[in-house]
């Protein structure tokens, strides 16, 4: 692939179980804070598994008017509070043209639950007549995209990517095509969730994929995932802009890969995945022994870690046992559509700072996952390449590849 | 009683795997009957409606065949009963 203008990072952000900000989110992922507990938001009486990471102590009156309230739901205010922060961080100078040629790409899959649940128990539990009349522009899922094209009067490419566990991956990648090729000149990229109403936790009951205790991604003893909400923003630019007028660079976007495992619908593939991770280092043009850390889909599910690793083998052969991996999962939860991006401020962050972010509560090596997974310890080191995976339920997969900014 | 839990398992088992209720023997598994694990997941779900009980994750994904099936539902209302009993 051709590769016209280099993509930086120039700006994050991030609102997560381990922190209201990207400077509480990184100091969570470097001391193997584990963001999980009892969620509040939800009762909990009636449901099987009672673990979540949620954001804490977040306080929609201190972010948005009562007003603005009237039209956003949970996961939309994520996505707006994150894309604030990112945009603060990049100090991008807005004019007319840059609005005009600026994009934002986001990643959510299941759009806004909360005022559609109150909507659908009103309408067959109370017989409540009319659910509110705002319930439809609440919950779609490109509510976030549209509020922060608005908030900052953007108004190129504006769309939301919704493939369930890897959106907010295909909107991050996206994102990165636009500004490489040209189409974009700067793009506001990433996701938001928010997976905690009843309703919606009573379905992933019944996949029997969520963990009743916590997340332990690669460990023999792992019993599934922690479900998490969160929104998470990157500011994406050409290198020469971010130069030009002084930025600071976070890291390097070099690559973007995807495939499709046309398997099944719950049960991830290892060739898929491996496809989309090979297709992502050749969109880079990076080879694979230049990799040194792979921010892992790490589910901690009974069928996504082995595959994962299987994956990992066959993409980077001898240099695997080289690789460190971890899942961050095991931490800020699986926040679904909005898991990617979170994952991308984390090895952004990773790669700046120099440190690799551990697997949390990991206990006991699996035979079936024997790579390098950083138990529970962060390290130091000074990667220069970091791949991020997403594989989504439907066999969607999405890596991106990052590159260290030496400046 | 027995009988009944049964008969009931294997009427959900008839229905989840679209098959005939005479065809099913203790020993016939799942996969002779085509089931997919979505499909285990789907009648785990129906038996716990239908017999008011909670399959833990671990023995849902364990299941291989109506034996199985029986046994998992048998064992799970005898828990049941016997902690209703104890309450009175």
């Amino acid at each position: 692939m051709n590769t016209s203008r280099r993509v930086v990072i120039t700006g994050l952000g991030a609102v997560t179980a381990l922190g209201a900000d990207v400077a509480q989110f990184r100091d969570a992922l470097r001391a193997g804070r584990c963001g999980i507990r009892p969620f509040e938001t939800v009762d909990r009486t009636r449901l099987r598994f009672t673990n979540g990471a949620e954001v804490e102590g977040f306080t929609p009156g201190e972010h948005f008017t009562e007003k603005e309230l009237d039209l956003l739901d949970r996961f939309a205010q994520f996505g707006l509070v994150a894309a604030r922060e990112a945009v603060r961080d990049s100090r991008v100078e807005w004019t007319p043209a840059l609005r005009e040629s600026t994009a934002v790409v986001t990643g959510c899959s299941l759009g806004g639950k909360t005022y559609e649940e109150q909507a659908y128990a009103g309408l067959f539990g109370e017989e409540k007549r009319r659910p509110h009349p705002l319930t439809v522009p609440r919950g779609m899922s490109n509510a976030a995209a549209s509020h922060i094209s608005m908030e900052f009067g953007v108004r190129g490419p504006v769309y939301n990517v919704s493939t369930a566990c890897a959106s907010s991956s295909h909107a991050i990648g996206q994102a990165f095509w636009l500004v490489r090729s040209g189409a974009a000149e700067l793009a506001l990229a990433g996701g938001c969730e928010s997976p905690f109403v009843h309703g919606h936790l009573r379905m992933w009951e019944g996949l029997r994929v969520v963990s009743p205790d916590t997340c332990r991604p690669f460990s023999k003893d792992r019993r599934g995932m922690i479900l998490g909400e969160a929104g998470a923003m990157l500011v994406l630019e050409p290198l020469d802009a971010a130069l030009g007028r002084g930025a600071r660079v976070h890291a390097e976007v070099v690559g973007f890969g995807m495939s499709a495992d046309a398997h099944h619908v719950t049960q991830p593939s290892a060739e898929g995945a491996a496809r989309a991770i090979a297709a992502a280092l050749r969109d880079a043009d990076v080879s694979p022994e230049r990799v040194g850390y792979v921010n892992a889909h790490g589910t901690g599910t009974t069928a996504n870690d082995p595959v994962e690793t299987e994956a990992l083998r066959l993409v980077f052969r001898e240099h695997a046992a080289r690789l460190a991996v971890s899942s961050t999962k095991s931490m800020h939860g699986h926040a679904l559509g909005a898991a990617g991006a979170v994952e991308a401020v984390a090895t952004a962050l990773a790669l700046r700072e120099g440190f690799l972010p551990p697997t949390a509560n990991f206990t006991e090596p699996d035979p079936a996952c024997d790579l390098d997974y950083v138990p529970n310890e962060a390290r130091r080191a000074e990667v220069e390449y970091a791949i991020s995976n997403s594989f989504a339920f439907g066999g969607l997969n999405a890596v991106l590849v990052l590159r260290r900014w030496n400046g | 009683m027995q009988e009944a839990i049964e008969e009931r398992v294997k009427r959900a088992i008839a229905e989840a795997s679209h098959t005939a209720v005479e065809r099913l023997a203790p020993e016939t598994t799942f996969e002779e009957l085509g089931m997919t694990s979505l499909d285990a997941l789907a009648l785990v779900a129906e038996l716990e409606e239908e017999f008011g009980v909670e399959v833990p994750n671990e023995d849902a994904l364990s299941l291989r065949d109506v034996r199985q099936a029986v046994e998992c539902v048998r064992a799970l209302t005898t828990t049941a009963e016997a902690s209703e009993a104890g309450q009175v």
